[in-house]
């Protein structure tokens, strides 16, 4: 193995005339969590697909857990833990069965013990009898990751697993990822959480098939090449207004009651924002641009 | 009330859309009863003719001749075989090939010279006793006809008053004619194929719907495995379908079953695996729930229709029975009332059980070679 739990270069997918997924190069670490992140449409399921044998890509070469992706995907199905971004479950079955039947078809040795310690590991123990239908989102997601990990998988895919989700069951979530990389397992993940994606080694942000950005999270902020103003104060609701479209100025956002204004150019910007500072109710300051501002700003480039 | 009529006028209008997004299952609402009519309008008869006999002919003499002579240009009959063994004529009856046999027993011609009544027999296959009453009926007329003309000079006088021979009809399997006995095996045909292509044309349309599909693709099984999981518990189902309508068969109806019911279940079995493997691979093709549907019934009413089930077989026109030996009910129809009625045993099943595998084998391919591996 080269230490790369996935290697692919190139992967490219059409949908008809659509580029879906445009010659993209992803190589993630073992034991690493990577967030993948990008506007609705941008190609990140499709991504995914491909990685687990879902879909076939039309162009790419590479491997997956050492294994080519590309005319080795059954052998890879079986050492990957996938998690669908809808629930796809059977709703008419328990967890406790759900499990099971997952168990048998991975041919996991000594099935009901490893499904009594992963119940447990997750806390489902309790609810092991409830249909998967009549649980809450929270919960759903809760199974659903259970199911992935079943039959010790090396490499978790999952596609925006805490969408819909509550804040205590996402923290929770990710505290669970955490606690399977430091066993050495590999998670790629899909999410619009800027939050989650802070909680990831590296983030890869792809948009329109194409990965613009890749990095840790103070990398990407760094190479945005982004200076962020924050105004804050009573009076700043009006100003949004006036800021956007003057010089400098290419994005101009809320962050609770602060307004962060971005622009690449930093002297254009610094010299727009001159003329509001003394405004009575308003405070200037500079600031890091966040994650959220990079990933506007680079959707906003693309339109 | 405008309100309420507003509300109705804007669910209506929303199905319409919802329809016209569904172009494939309009199509096959329109589509498929068109051809079903063009279909069994031209197929069925219910005056069949040309049903298949076998002369034995155990005479040389002229009188003979003239009667063989009548049988092969009557509409009623196609002589498929002239012998003189009736045993071999029997053997082709009881193995289905035939619906009558016709013996012209020794010194016909002499006998008839000489006043003396021969008998001319005609043994029918009444599994299927509506089948032959027509011809039954046409052979009485025939055979007094087919002499008309060599009964002259001489022979005159015997063209006068009661033909000179006795017709002799045995209906053989099924002597009273008991529609039962025939409509009994037929319905454990019709009704198996009718609930197992139901059971598994859902199979992997509904896994579509629910969007489990997805996850049971990125699992290591592979399509064959995921067919015979799909299929096999379904085959209990239609065991204990099967008991049921035979127990109702044999102590409501009183149809006799006086061959191997051992025999009957394997044939049996096979005949319900058919049926789930169609069912099955409406599954892979149908995109929704409504299309299985429509499949099911596409499939279903042939096999009512043109199986020989309602109508007989040998009355239809030889595409339609080149169709209708493309179904498995056709098949099994032909095996249930052989081993139930003529106490047929393998050797006699054997070319309709062979029809069963190979209609397992295509069906098969086509729903693995349908059954996509990946999303695309």
């Amino acid at each position: 193995m080269s230490g790369l739990a996935i290697d692919v270069k190139g992967l490219t997918k059409r949908f008809g005339a659509k580029l879906a997924v445009d010659h993209i190069d992803i190589a993630v670490p073992e034991g690493q969590v990577w967030g993948f992140l990008g506007p609705n449409g941008s190609g990140k399921t499709t991504t995914i697909r491909m990685l687990c044998g879902l879909l076939n890509a039309d162009d790419g070469q590479g491997t997956c857990l050492g294994l080519d992706f590309r005319t080795q995907s059954d052998a890879i199905k079986r050492q990957v833990g996938y998690m669908t971004q809808k629930f796809s479950f059977w709703e008419d079955l328990s967890i406790r069965e759900n499990l099971e039947f997952v168990a048998r078809v991975y041919g996991v040795r000594n099935g009901r013990r490893r499904v009594d310690d992963t119940l447990e590991r997750l806390g489902l123990t309790a609810r092991q009898r409830q249909l998967a239908g009549q649980l809450s989102g929270g919960w759903k997601q809760r199974m659903a990751l259970a199911a992935c990990m079943l039959h010790d998988p090396k490499l978790l895919l999952l596609d925006e697993p805490t969408a819909g989700v509550d804040p205590k069951a996402r923290r929770d979530f990710w505290e669970e990822i955490h606690a399977l990389s430091a066993e050495g397992l590999t998670v790629l993940v899909s999410t619009h959480y800027m939050d989650e994606a802070e909680r990831c080694d590296r983030i890869v942000y792809i948009l329109n098939g194409k990965l613009v950005a890749s990095g840790s999270v103070s990398e990407v902020i760094e190479q945005s090449g982004l200076s962020t103003f924050v105004l804050e104060g009573q009076d700043v609701r009006h100003l949004s207004e006036e800021l956007r479209g003057q010089p400098g100025v290419d994005y101009v956002g809320f962050f609770g009651a602060a307004l962060h204004v971005s622009g690449h150019d930093r002297a254009a910007l610094e010299q727009t924002l001159a003329g509001f500072r003394g405004r009575p109710g308003v405070a200037l300051n500079e600031a890091q641009p966040s994650l959220e501002d990079v990933f506007i700003d680079l959707q906003g480039k693309a339109r | 009330m405008i309100a309420s009529l507003r509300r109705v006028f804007a669910i209506l209008w929303k199905e319409l859309l919802q329809m016209r997004r569904d172009r494939i299952t309009i199509g096959l609402i329109v589509g498929i009863p068109l051809m079903q009519l063009f279909v069994f309008g031209f197929a069925i008869n219910l005056n069949p003719k040309n049903l298949p006999a076998v002369i034995a002919v155990a005479d040389p003499g002229p009188l003979a001749r003239s009667v063989v002579a009548a049988l092969h240009n009557s509409s009623y009959f196609q002589i498929v075989d002239q012998t003189n063994d009736p045993a071999a004529a029997r053997r082709m009856l009881q193995e289905g090939k035939a619906v009558f046999v016709i013996e012209i027993p020794p010194n016909f011609t002499r006998d008839i010279v000489r006043g003396a009544r021969p008998d001319l027999l005609i043994e029918s296959d009444a599994t299927d006793p509506a089948a032959g009453s027509y011809a039954l009926a046409a052979f009485n007329g025939l055979a007094a006809t087919a002499l008309r003309d060599d009964l002259v000079g001489p022979l005159a006088a015997r063209a006068q008053g009661p033909p000179p021979f006795n017709t002799v009809s045995h209906m053989l399997y099924n002597p009273e004619s008991i529609t039962q006995y025939n409509s009994g095996p037929g319905l454990l045909a019709v009704i198996l194929t009718m609930s197992m292509v139901l059971m598994t044309c859902l199979a992997l349309t509904r896994e579509r719907e629910r969007g489990t599909y997805e996850n049971l693709l990125a699992m290591p099984a592979t399509p064959l495995e995921i067919m015979m999981g799909k299929i096999a518990p379904n085959i209990l189902v239609g065991a204990v379908q099967s008991v049921i309508i035979l127990a109702v068969a044999r102590y409501v109806f009183h149809v006799p079953m006086i061959g191997s019911l051992t025999l009957l279940a394997g044939a049996l079995a096979v005949y319900i695996v058919a049926n789930l493997a169609v069912g099955y691979t409406f599954s892979t093709i149908a995109q929704n729930q409504l299309q299985a549907m429509q499949m099911t019934m596409f499939f279903v009413l042939p096999a009512i229709l043109l199986s020989g089930f309602a109508f007989p077989f040998m009355g239809m026109p030889v595409w339609a029975q080149w169709l209708g030996e493309a179904l498995p009910a056709t098949h099994f129809l032909r095996i249930v009332r052989g081993i139930l009625l003529k106490n047929n045993g393998l050797p006699e099943i054997l070319p309709d059980l062979w029809a069963l595998f190979l209609f397992i084998g295509v069906v098969g391919t086509i729903a693995l070679l349908r059954f996509r591996r990946t999303l695309d």
